[in-house]
């Protein structure tokens, strides 16, 4: 692996050093872009767009009678008033999940990767197999599980783990649930992807540099599987905070998370409000991601 | 035996039914440049791993000195090693790599340490470096330090220098050699390189399939091989099928196709009936047919040059004897010998003092094809 990689290093060396042959890069590239570049455009740069001035029009208009473009920033500080709360719920859940999700996880990719032998590719399979049938029908499946008649918590009361009128489902134990299940393959692909690449005779030689298994795991296998953790974490974390459907199906009114909030405010027509509200919850998350990646360093590692 | 010997006894690992180690028996002494040479897949790696602690051996025992270390995991052996690919820590800098070990003992004063340890091996200014911003010779270099920083009581090479290329091979192997002679820590190295096992070590053992074939001084594995397969992997070997016709005190006589040729007694691996007549190619003399020859020397008369090769330091023949077979001479271009031309009729010969005899029941092309190895 280092071979490989000091002689790939020697290589950029040498590309710098050499003339460069201007014509031959150009074109290609630039057409080679142009699909990917005008999608976006049109699916993402045009609608955030759209969705930056919504949030700006007078909040006294209405689907009927149309909007006007009146820089109303009172919007932000309205959605923030009224909407704080859930903001704060949202993001807790989604940490909670993410948290979840790396206990749950890691262990997983771990052995998928380093133990699984020849169960290896049965086991990813497994990991996926759930994309198989809709966001939807899985999470409705969970209301099943969590409910009242269910097994679960009918074996949690025998066990007196569960009061008499205990409840599993309609509570924040229910919606993290759900966010976490539906969210781990995004933490375990990426960190799988990443363990799977670490030379296993790099932890050898941390065994035989007196680490004990602990301390190899902590210094070597961990920092190396860093970039498949931050990714993980962000796949899970960001479509968690701003997921409703968790919160809509297994959860309660105080459960109500920001995504419930906007799809509400959309839905009755409260267009500037909730698209201040999506703006925020864009910037809040992009400034969280921002700082992680930061601290976590990845952008150091081979 | 004293100090802390690494001593194996009658250790065996098998994969399956597989036998990568067959009842290994082997002392290094301690302070030893001690090679275990032999082509690939012959057990020598394994043998390092299960001094490591790298793979547990299936019976046996290994100790260092007083201690078993035969189950001692590798993080608790006073042991290290330097791995074929280096295995640096890719996330760490160099100097972290260096005193990696260091801070997993809890050493104090890590830093002037590894400093100084970077300075032995010249990569002074490199502490600050990732591993793959250096070349293959500083990496390897940097593997070497991050081992011996530790003052092991071995340390293991497993084949340290293959990924580098001839000259720096060349370079490194005197550096190692240098090394070890100032740190006087017991280093056992693995190699199929018999070039760079003879540079650096005290003592070989060669290894093939999972036994030690024989061991001793680089010298005299070379001149006095006690198997067909440590003669042709050392170095090349001329065999010649012979028959044992007389004995006497110091000297056996032989009869090869009808010549008479002569073995000293303490050169024979085999004393009766059909043996292997073995002689190094550069002991090997050629002169034009029927030139007379010193008195006493082992000659084979009426061969034909097949092939000249010039190779500048030397020029190397193959010379067909009459019974088909064809020998290889190695002649020094000194200027004091004759040259000559494919197809020139020559007679080979040489000393009996240089001639060694095998058994005959070894296949006489053991060893032979180790350039495929690896």
């Amino acid at each position: 692996m280092s071979v490989s990689a000091a002689h790939l290093g020697g290589g950029e060396q040498q590309q710098a050093a050499a003339v460069e042959p201007p014509q031959k890069r150009g074109v290609t590239g630039y057409i080679l872009l142009l699909p990917g570049a005008l999608w976006l455009t049109i699916f993402f740069l045009v609608p955030t767009i759209t969705l930056v001035s919504t949030s700006l029009y007078d909040p006294a208009g209405s689907v009927e009678t149309g909007y006007s473009m009146t820089w109303h920033w009172q919007n932000y500080v309205d959605g923030i008033r009224d909407y704080g709360v859930q903001f704060g719920r949202s993001l807790v859940y989604a940490l909670l999940a993410t948290v979840a999700c790396i206990l749950l996880g890691y262990p997983l990719a771990y052995a998928i990767a380093f133990k699984s032998g020849r169960w290896k590719n049965l086991m990813l399979v497994l990991v996926i197999a759930p994309f198989f049938t809709s966001f939807l029908v899985r999470t409705l499946s969970w209301q099943l599980l969590l409910g009242d008649n269910g097994f679960l918590v009918e074996t949690l009361k025998t066990l007196q783990l569960l009061g008499p009128d205990g409840h599993l489902l309609a509570t924040p134990f229910a919606v993290v649930t759900g966010l976490t299940y539906n969210f781990l393959p995004f933490m375990v692909l990426p960190l799988y992807a990443s363990l799977e690449k670490i030379d296993p005779r790099l932890v050898e030689a941390g065994h035989d540099l007196y680490a004990s298994p602990f301390t190899a795991f902590r210094k070597i296998t961990l920092p190396l599987s860093m970039p498949g953790l931050v990714a993980g974490t962000l796949l899970t974390f960001i479509p968690a905070a701003g997921d409703y459907i968790n919160a809509e199906l297994l959860g309660t009114p105080t459960t109500r998370m920001i995504g419930n909030e906007i799809q509400d405010l959309f839905g009755a027509g409260a267009y500037p409000v909730a698209a201040a509200l999506s703006v925020t919850l864009m910037a809040v998350i992009v400034a969280m991601v921002f700082l992680y990646v930061r601290r976590a360093g990845t952008e150091e590692l081979v | 035996m004293a100090g802390s010997d690494l001593v194996l006894t009658g250790v065996t690992k098998r994969f399956g039914a597989f036998t990568a180690v067959d009842d290994l028996d082997l002392t290094v002494p301690q302070g030893s440049f001690f090679a275990l040479l032999g082509p690939s897949g012959c057990g020598k790696t394994t043998t390092l791993r299960m001094v490591a602690g790298l793979e547990e051996p299936t019976a046996g025992s290994i100790r260092l000195g007083a201690d078993d270390i035969t189950t001692l995991r590798p993080y608790r052996r006073p042991v290290n090693t330097v791995f074929q690919s280096y295995a640096l820590f890719p996330h760490l800098t160099i100097f972290e790599n260096v005193a990696f070990g260091l801070r997993r003992t809890g050493a104090k004063k890590v830093k002037p340490q590894v400093e100084e340890m970077l300075e032995l091996v010249e990569l002074g200014q490199y502490g600050g470096r990732k591993p793959t911003q250096l070349s293959g010779g500083q990496q390897q270099r940097v593997a070497l330090a991050r081992a011996l920083i530790n003052r092991p009581q071995v340390l293991l090479l497993d084949e340290p220098l293959g990924a580098l290329d001839l000259k720096l091979r060349r370079q490194m192997q005197i550096e190692l050699k240098r090394i070890q002679t100032d740190v006087g820590i017991t280093f056992v190295h693995v190699t199929h390189d018999q070039e760079e096992a003879m540079t650096m070590a005290d003592t070989i053992a060669v290894m093939n399939s999972g036994v030690i074939e024989q061991m001793g001084s680089p010298a005299e594995l070379y001149e006095h091989p006690s198997t067909t397969f440590v003669s042709n992997f050392l170095g090349q070997s001329n065999l010649v099928a012979a028959t044992v016709v007389e004995k006497d005190e110091d000297h056996l006589l032989l009869d090869v196709e009808g010549s008479r040729l002569v073995a000293p007694l303490a050169r024979a691996a085999a004393l009766t009936g059909r043996v292997w007549v073995g002689v190094r190619p550069e002991k090997v003399f050629l002169a034009h047919t029927g030139s007379e020859t010193d008195d006493g020397s082992n000659v084979l008369r009426g061969a034909v040059v097949t092939d000249v090769s010039f190779v500048g330091v030397s020029t190397q023949y193959l010379a067909r004897l009459p019974w088909g077979q064809e020998l290889m001479v190695f002649e020094q271009n000194t200027g004091a010998r004759l040259s000559f031309r494919t197809g020139d009729q020559v007679d080979l010969h040489w000393m009996p003092a240089h001639t060694f005899l095998l058994d005959a029941a070894q296949d006489a092309t053991a060893g032979v094809e180790r350039e495929v190895a690896e």
